[in-house]
């Protein structure tokens, strides 16, 4: 009886996890989404109380209940102080812990010697295998966020064929599990590798592989590597399901594995390449430039610009990029907004799906900024409008309004991606610190075009300059 | 056996269902509806709660302790931050409505 009371919860808390993920879908309905699916997690919880399984002895319950407070302490804690700019790396942080715990469920079941059919045997490696990859591979995305550590591409001689050798031995290990500990007896090895061994090696190799998975990839996928991510430690929550027969686990997982997998491919096709390439080249390194020169640009102050955008322009979009978030000139764009608006202008906001590090990052940031959330537009409504526009102020963007990813020849790490139009405009102005190259590190030939005013300045700076001199002007 | 065949009935359903769910989502809200899936994926703490209360000697106790802080961590973070993140989608969007 107890345990269709602990079905039923399940399928409730299920139904609740769908409902919350199809308000996700729209911003007016997003927030009761998330409170819903958190509600759903709740029931589940509760009801796993009541499984049959569920016997802990007192030490037991003891540990479940300090370790859950412990985590809900420390989870709420890091939500809730982390800068809304570090966000990509907060979810990374979440997700690689989950993809964690549920690798060492699965080992705990090993060594337990509860995982006994077949079934289980192969969903327990599987989400040893998966829910490491998951762990190792978002630290490494973290670091590379957050610039701890191995930022950029790093890649080395062999990687590929390394790469290969740590599959085959994952699979050559998995296969012995399976076979209980046959497969070792036969090249002599079983004294040592016992099918639990055989597993902690497992865990070890797989972590191994899901760094190595990410090191090559470039800081600019990372939002596309952490969606994938996710959708793995989805996957490996789905296969412990079968692993502890337990529902809630299943269809959660489940249902993560597969939205995850195709907000994936819509992350990817934004950034206009495919999954396959972001996951197997990594970016391709940018080739030192065979010409060094320096090259001419119109370095412009910010009274010139000021007085330009007040007397002669009247139709400005501003495109906002990850050197607005790095700076947190947020307020300083809406200033920037406001100063215009008052001078009758029209402002716009053009918003490329992967402005920031995240897809929708730069949208949570402007309007934490109050910037009216009607004039943000996404790329495809605002690229026709540049034709027509004055004046496009780009602020701390680079990659995604550089011509060059046009001209699929030219074999960049960024061809092929859709950009912003910018350079449509009547006058491209770029506030930036410098002419260095973007995160994909390709130069930008919008820096040298006629139209082109630079204003060397940090976002925040910058921003609030322009603002005061439109006023003044 | 037939328990496998209703387990393997429910992933496909549900797979397709998680498939269908993320159609034409605008990119606005790709960042909040991955972290809200990563939230619910912290259903692993289901799994880590079962894992521990079963456990029996030191090395299970204290594996079991760490996947269930980690997968608390994930729960309980996840919904957080994707709180946030809405949170800044609430301004007055119709007070600001267009001016002219």
């Amino acid at each position: 009886m107890e345990q269709i009371a602990t079905f039923i919860a399940y399928l409730v808390a299920a139904g609740l996890f769908i409902i919350g993920i199809r308000r996700l879908r729209e911003a007016e309905t997003a927030r009761s989404g998330n409170t819903l699916a958190g509600l759903g997690m709740i029931i589940a919880l509760v009801a796993t109380l009541f499984v049959g399984e569920f016997t802990p002895d007192l030490i037991n319950a003891l540990g479940i209940g300090v370790g859950v407070l412990l985590g809900a302490v420390l989870g709420a804690f890091s939500a809730q102080r982390v800068p809304m700019t570090a966000m990509p790396q907060m979810v990374a942080t979440f997700n690689g812990l989950g993809g964690g715990a549920i690798a060492l469920v699965a080992v705990s079941e090993f060594y337990q010697g509860r995982a006994t059919s077949w079934v289980a045997v192969i969903t327990a490696l599987l989400t040893v295998i998966i829910g490491s990859i998951s762990f190792s591979g978002s630290i490494v995305a973290v670091s590379k966020l957050q610039e701890i550590a191995l930022s950029g591409s790093v890649t080395f001689p062999g990687q590929q064929v390394v790469n290969a050798i740590i599959v085959l031995l994952i699979l050559a290990l998995s296969a012995n599990v399976l076979a209980g500990g046959a497969i070792a007896e036969v090249v002599g090895l079983s004294s040592f590798l016992t099918p639990f061994v055989t597993i902690l090696i497992l865990l070890v190799a797989s972590l191994i592989l899901g760094f190595l998975f990410v090191i090559p990839i470039g800081g600019a996928d990372m939002p596309v590597v952490i969606s994938l991510l996710n959708a793995f430690t989805g996957l490996a929550a789905a296969a412990s399901g079968f692993v502890l027969s337990n529902y809630a686990l299943l269809i959660g997982g489940t249902i993560v594995g597969a939205s995850g997998t195709i907000l994936t491919q819509q992350m990817s096709s934004s950034l206009g390449r495919p999954l396959s390439s972001i996951v197997f080249q990594g970016i391709v390194a940018p080739e030192q430039d065979e010409e060094e020169e320096e090259r001419e640009v119109h370095e412009a102050s910010a009274e010139e610009v000021g007085s330009y955008l007040k007397n002669e322009a009247e139709k400005i979009i501003m495109v906002p990029g990850y050197g607005l978030a790095a700076s947190q000139a947020q307020g300083a764009m809406y200033e920037l907004m406001q100063a215009l608006e008052d001078e009758g202008k029209e402002v716009k906001f053009a918003i490329h799906p992967v402005a920031g590090r995240m897809p929708g990052h730069m949208n949570v940031l402007l309007t934490e900024a109050d910037v009216p959330y009607e004039q943000l537009y996404d790329m495809e409504d605002i690229n026709p409008e540049f034709e027509e526009t004055d004046g496009v102020i780009i602020v701390g963007a680079n990659d995604v309004v550089n011509p060059v990813a046009r001209d699929e020849e030219k074999q960049t790490a960024i061809s092929g991606m859709p950009i912003l139009n910018a350079d449509h405009a009547e006058r491209v102005i770029f506030i930036k610190r410098s002419l260095g190259p973007g995160f994909a590190g390709v130069d930008n030939e919008l820096f040298y075009q006629d139209n082109t005013w630079m204003f060397f300045s940090d976002a925040n700076q910058g921003l609030h300059d322009i603002a005061e001199a439109v006023k003044n002007a | 056996m037939e328990q496998l065949l209703a387990q393997l009935a429910i992933f496909v359903i549900a797979a397709f269902l998680g498939w269908e769910l993320i159609q034409r989502v605008p990119p606005l809200l790709h960042t909040p509806l991955m972290s809200a899936t990563n939230a619910i994926h912290g259903v692993v703490l289901v799994g880590a709660m079962l894992a521990l209360a079963a456990g029996g000697d030191l090395f299970t106790r204290i594996i079991g302790f760490i996947a269930v802080v980690f997968a608390a961590m994930n729960v309980v973070g996840g919904f957080w931050v994707t709180h946030r993140m809405l949170g800044m989608f609430k301004p007055d969007w119709a007070r600001k409505k267009k001016k002219g």
